[in-house]
C-alpha cells in the first residue's frame, strides 16, 4: 500500500504528537515526511492506517467468536436441564422480576445506541460527542448494574439464591398435579419431568426441587457472567474516556473506540438471549 | 471527511464503515419494537413454538445489532467470515445437543 500512496498524503493528516507537522501544514518537504511521516498512532508492522484499522477489528472479531462459544457453552446446558424438565423450569422462571428485567433491557439498548453514537462521533473527530456519548453510556451500563442488583436482592431475600439456605417455598412447583387437570401442553411438561426423574431413580418432588434450584444456579452463573463482562466493559469505557478527552480520537484514527464499541455491544447480544431464556419462559401460565 | 482524499485506497474501504446517527436510531427502534414483541408474545399461550418465536426474535435482534451497530454490513469480507462462523458453530453445538435430548424417549424398546 506504501508503495502507491503518495508520501505526501500525510503531510494534511492531523497530527497532536508533532508540532512541527501542524505548523507547516501541507507544505511539508518531502524530506520531512519520509522521517515523520507516519500517523503517531501507527503502529510499525502495518504499511498503513487501513490495514492497522482492518487488523484490530479483526482481532476483535476472533475474541468474540471465543465468547460466543464461552457463553453459548452455557446456554447449551441450560437448553438441556431445561427441557428434560421443562414446567420446574417455567415454575422457577416465573418468580424473577420480569419488569426490572424488562426496564434493563431498555436501559441495555440504549446504551448499545449510545456507544454506537461514540463511535460515530469517533470517525467523525467530534470530540465533544465522544465524551459526550461515552458518559451516556457508562451512566446506562452502571444503571444496569444496580437494577441488577436490586433483583440479586429480591432473590435473596426470598432464598433463591443455590446452597444451603435455598428453598422452593416462593416457587409454585406443579409436579404433583394430577395431570387430567392440566391443558395438554402442561401436561406433556410434567410428564417429561416425571420421566426424567424416573430415569434418575429419584422421587419427583425431590428431582423438582433440584431442577428448581439448579434453574437458580444457571440464573446466577449467566447474569453473573454477563455482569462481570459488563463491568471490565466499564473500565474500557472509562479508558476511552480519558483517550478521547485527550483528543486522541480523530477521523484517521480512532480503532479502540471502535474495538471498545464491539465490545460493549456484544455484551448486549448476550442479554437480548438472557432476556427471553432467563425472563420469558412460562408467563402465559 | 479529510481521510478520503489523503489516505491510500485501504484506509478509504475502512472510512466507508461510517453509519450515520439516523441508521442508529432507526435500528435503535427496531430493536425496542423486537423487545416489546418478545415481551408480548410471551405472555401467549403457544405451546412449544412460545420458545421458538423467542428465539426466532432474540436472533433478528442479534443480526440487526451485528450489521448496523457492530458495521459488519460495511466490514470487509473476512469479518462476516468470522462473525458468522462462530454462530455456526454454536448451532452446530446446540443442535447436536438438542438432537440427543429432544428425542430420549421417543422410541420405545420392544416396539
Amino acid at each position: 500500500m506504501a508503495e502507491t500512496a503518495p508520501a505526501a498524503a500525510f503531510a494534511s493528516t492531523h497530527n497532536p504528537a508533532d508540532p512541527r507537522a501542524q505548523s507547516v501544514g501541507n507544505t511539508l518537504p518531502h524530506s520531512h515526511v519520509e522521517r515523520h511521516g507516519h500517523h503517531p498512532y501507527l503502529q510499525h508492522h502495518f504499511e498503513d492506517l487501513g490495514q492497522q484499522h482492518d487488523a484490530s477489528n479483526l482481532g476483535m472479531w476472533t475474541f468474540l467468536a471465543t465468547e460466543v462459544m464461552f457463553f453459548g457453552g452455557v446456554i447449551g446446558s441450560y437448553l438441556v436441564y431445561r427441557f428434560t424438565s421443562p414446567d420446574v423450569w417455567g415454575a422457577a422462571s416465573r418468580h424473577l422480576n420480569v419488569t426490572l428485567a424488562t426496564i434493563n433491557t431498555v436501559v441495555l439498548l440504549s446504551s448499545s445506541l449510545t456507544m454506537a453514537l461514540a463511535v460515530f462521533c469517533g470517525q467523525a473527530g467530534d470530540k465533544k460527542g465522544q465524551i459526550r456519548n461515552l458518559l451516556l453510556t457508562m451512566v446506562l451500563g452502571t444503571a444496569f448494574l444496580g437494577i441488577k442488583g436490586v433483583e440479586y436482592y429480591q432473590e435473596y431475600r426470598d432464598h433463591l439464591i443455590p446452597g444451603p439456605s435455598f428453598s422452593v417455598e416462593k416457587l409454585h412447583l406443579e409436579t404433583e398435579a394430577n395431570p387430567s387437570t392440566l391443558k395438554p401442553e402442561e401436561a406433556r411438561e410434567v410428564a417429561v419431568t416425571r420421566g426424567t426423574a424416573i430415569n434418575l431413580v429419584m422421587p419427583v418432588k425431590t428431582f423438582a426441587e433440584r431442577r428448581a434450584q439448579l434453574f437458580y444456579v444457571f440464573y446466577f452463573i449467566m447474569t453473573g457472567l454477563h455482569g462481570a463482562h459488563m463491568i471490565i466493559g466499564l473500565v474500557i469505557l472509562a479508558v476511552m474516556l480519558q483517550w478521547a478527552r485527550q483528543g486522541r480520537f480523530t477521523a484517521e484514527y480512532s480503532n479502540p473506540l471502535e474495538v471498545a464499541g464491539l465490545y460493549w455491544h456484544f455484551i448486549d447480544i448476550v442479554w437480548v438471549f438472557l432476556y427471553p431464556l432467563l425472563y420469558l419462559v412460562a408467563l402465559h401460565k | 471527511m479529510s481521510a478520503h482524499a489523503t489516505t491510500p485506497s485501504h484506509a478509504e474501504a475502512s472510512h466507508s464503515q461510517h453509519v450515520s446517527p439516523q441508521t442508529l436510531y432507526v435500528i435503535f427502534g427496531c430493536l425496542l419494537g423486537l423487545m416489546l414483541l418478545t415481551l408480548g408474545a410471551a405472555f401467549l399461550d403457544l405451546g412449544r413454538a412460545n420458545f421458538l418465536i423467542a428465539m426466532g426474535i432474540a436472533t433478528t435482534k442479534m443480526v440487526l445489532i451485528i450489521l448496523y451497530f457492530m458495521h459488519v454490513r460495511f466490514s470487509e469480507k473476512l469479518v462476516w467470515v468470522f462473525s458468522t462462523a462462530a454462530f455456526f458453530w454454536l448451532v452446530v453445538l446446540v443442535v447436536g445437543l438438542l438432537n440427543d435430548f429432544l428425542t430420549r424417549g421417543l422410541t420405545v424398546p420392544g416396539k
